[in-house]
């Protein structure tokens, strides 16, 4: 009796995992779909907002503009039709709010009734012209040249340097910059954190003496555990300002403050994972070693970290990978300007740092919305491969 | 002064609070096979492990009494470890061979002696491969990773390791253990062959081995050396009741 009873616990136990495990896995999965299906809708949307046309003169031989050519006209960096395809001709511009400039209240109307033909009529008389306006005041019998509203193409999205997400008439959304800043900040980091994250697992799991160990070991791993705003603060205090003044900057955030706070934020990581590898060397080959006539540090050099090697590169992966998607941090020190990094001395912009910034303000379901769920879609690739990386290397060990 | 290869004084050798060895006065003179006999837990490795100190890795140990190699004190302030380390070659009851070629693996005392003479060292792996009885078996495959071998091997190819640093002392803990008996048999061949040149002392459970190597046999028991002499007397003839038991194998 009691052991039928067992038995029943027993299945009641398991089919309680097996559903919280099932259900978990597939709320992964959901959340997974949701970032693909909101990401990947970047590439059929549109960069000039559908409730908008942009429209030239009929005879203006040119029929359509990139996305980066409507910035450059409207930020008046190009300056003449040739340059787009078109005529010899100075561009004029016109968006809406300019129609007092060319015509009075009374032409327009109390209620703008007659603003649809005015604009027409403008666009009629301005050969040269490239006008933006909401559809509403397009003209029934509209006598110029609607423009086609592009979608945003892959090689414009992940080639394109502008990123002017909230830009108008044309938002711009090329990442380029972003991954390129995020691989920057990210390399600053492992340049930073590789020296001293080993230099401190050596010293912890072979050189200081166990009572020093089992202090610095639990101190380590609680450095895990503080959150990310905290070092983010501590970067913008101290590092910042450090920075500036070390090499006489009118701003202190830049790059290198961004790698040396994500190198601090995954050493603790890094030295963790990598102690541990270096514990594995079997006792056998270190008195072989040391037997031998080794010195301690050539026993270290010369088989510990051989025959830990694939451990410690799992280490920095996983170390390195963790603190990518770190946000907050990288957020508040690297001055998140979305330009092409050249030294680690200038501003720039990651992936994590631009979606936590903007995703408040970017409308639901919108493109700016869609082109911040595209970059999560990058950060989890990145992330991804960091981990799949980490499952390649480690099992070579066990051998 | 007596011109003994090994001399222990008076030895004592604590764990903590544990003592491992007690009273312990033993010599071995030079070229001559010593063997180290004795139930489970009686010292021998502790023993050997003093010889190259390699009791000084293990925290807590305390020592009294003198320990000699060549009439130098082991534990002496003046001695460097690692020097003494390069006259004491020591191989292990498991083979461990280093996860590097089996070239590497006999280079490697050289390299941490600062050798770097390609051609050097060249000779001298090969020399030590041969002297080991291993060459015919890797002279082709000597970039091939030293796992690949087998148990037998690998273990020759530890003893050819120690042999490549030329020290004058071998230190063998139950070397053959773990292996056949037709690698045990080489492994024996080869320390026979090996005392021509060395000095050597073995530990071993297996009594017809200690008879068939050694020229000396010390029968250990509770951390005291309760009988040492001639191997043909303590097996024949031993004085100590307790060594007849146990080379009799009525022990315990
Ligand atoms: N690191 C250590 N710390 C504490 N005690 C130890 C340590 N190593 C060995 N001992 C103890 O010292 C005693 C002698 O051990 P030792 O390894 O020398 O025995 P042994 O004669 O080699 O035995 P075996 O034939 O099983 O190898 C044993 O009682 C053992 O428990
Ligand atoms: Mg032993």
């Amino acid at each position: 009796m009691k052991r039928r009873m067992r038995k029943i616990l027993e299945k009641i136990t398991e089919g309680i995992l097996f559903s919280s495990s099932t259900v978990t896995s597939l709320a992964v999965l959901l959340i997974i779909l949701f970032l693909f299906r909101e990401g990947l809708g970047i590439f059929t949307s549109t960069s000039v907002d559908r409730n908008n046309v942009l429209a030239v003169h009929s005879l203006n031989p040119v029929n359509e503009l990139t996305t980066q050519q409507i910035g450059g006209i409207f930020n008046r960096d190009i300056l003449y039709w040739d340059e787009v395809g078109g005529t010899h001709d100075s561009i004029i511009l016109f968006t809406i709010n300019e129609i007092g400039n060319y015509y009075n209240e009374e032409e327009l109307g109390t209620d703008f009734e007659f603003l649809p033909q005015k604009i027409d009529e403008l666009i009629s008389h301005q050969p040269n012209m490239i006008a933006y306006f909401p559809n509403l005041y397009l003209a029934g019998n509209f006598h110029g040249k609607v423009l086609p509203h592009n979608k945003i193409g892959i090689s414009e999205f992940f080639a394109g340097k502008s990123w002017y997400p909230t830009s108008e008439p044309a938002a711009q959304f090329g990442i380029l910059t972003l991954i390129l800043g995020t691989l920057w900040v990210t390399l600053g980091a492992i340049l930073i954190a590789l020296p001293i994250g080993l230099v401190t697992a050596i010293y912890i799991g072979e050189v200081a003496h166990p009572r020093m160990r089992s202090f610095f070991k639990p101190l380590i791993e609680l450095l895990a555990g503080i959150p990310s705003v905290v070092y983010g603060f501590f970067g913008l205090v101290i590092i910042v300002p450090m920075i500036q003044k070390t090499f006489n900057l009118a701003v202190g955030e830049t790059a290198l403050a961004g790698s040396i706070v994500l190198a601090i934020m995954a050493l603790p990581v890094i030295i963790t994972i990598a102690e541990d590898a270096i514990r594995t060397t079997p006792v056998s080959l270190r008195e072989a070693s040391l037997a031998l006539g080794a010195s301690h540090w050539q026993t270290i050099i010369r088989v510990i970290l051989p025959y830990s090697r694939s451990g410690i590169i799992a280490a920095f992966i996983l170390g390195i990978g963790r603190a990518i998607g770190e946000t907050m941090a990288v957020l508040m020190v690297t001055g998140n300007a979305a330009m092409i990094p050249t030294t680690f001395l200038e501003p720039v912009r990651t992936i994590p740092a631009t979606i936590a910034a903007e995703l408040g303000e970017a409308p639901y379901g919108g493109t700016h919305f869609k082109a911040l769920f595209a970059l999560g879609i990058i950060l989890f690739i990145i992330t991804f491969a960091f981990n799949t990386m980490v499952e390649f290397i480690r099992p070579r060990k066990s051998k | 002064m007596p011109e003994y290869k090994v001399e222990t004084q008076n030895f004592n050798l604590f764990y903590g609070d544990f003592q491992a060895l007690k009273d312990i006065n033993f010599h071995a003179e030079p070229n001559t096979i010593t063997a180290f006999i004795g139930p489970s837990g009686c010292g021998k490795s502790t023993l050997l492990r003093v010889f190259n100190r390699m009791n000084d890795l293990i925290d807590g140990v305390k020592v009294t009494g003198k320990a000699f190699i060549d009439n130098m004190e082991v534990n002496d302030r003046s001695i460097r470890v690692d020097e003494l380390r390069k006259q004491v070659g020591m191989v292990f009851q498991k083979p461990n061979p280093f996860p590097k070629s089996i070239f590497e693996n006999v280079a490697f005392g050289l390299r941490v002696n600062g050798i770097s003479d390609r051609h050097f060292i060249e000779e001298r792996v090969v020399e030590s491969i041969r002297k080991a009885a291993l060459w015919d078996e890797v002279k082709d495959k000597l970039k091939k990773s030293a796992m690949e071998l087998s148990g037998g091997q690998q273990q020759r190819l530890c003893i050819a390791r120690t042999l490549a640093v030329e020290p004058s002392l071998i230190l063998m803990d139950e070397p053959a253990s773990a292996l056949d008996p037709i690698s045990t048999g080489k492994i024996e061949d080869l320390i026979f062959e090996l005392k021509k040149s060395y000095t050597i002392i073995i530990v071993t459970h297996n009594m017809q081995q200690a008879g068939r190597v050694s020229d000396y046999t010390a029968f250990f028991y509770l951390g005291a050396l309760i009988e040492w002499d001639k191997t043909i007397k303590i097996f024949t003839n031993p004085t100590n009741i307790q060594t007849q038991h146990y080379v009799t194998g009525k022990f315990g």
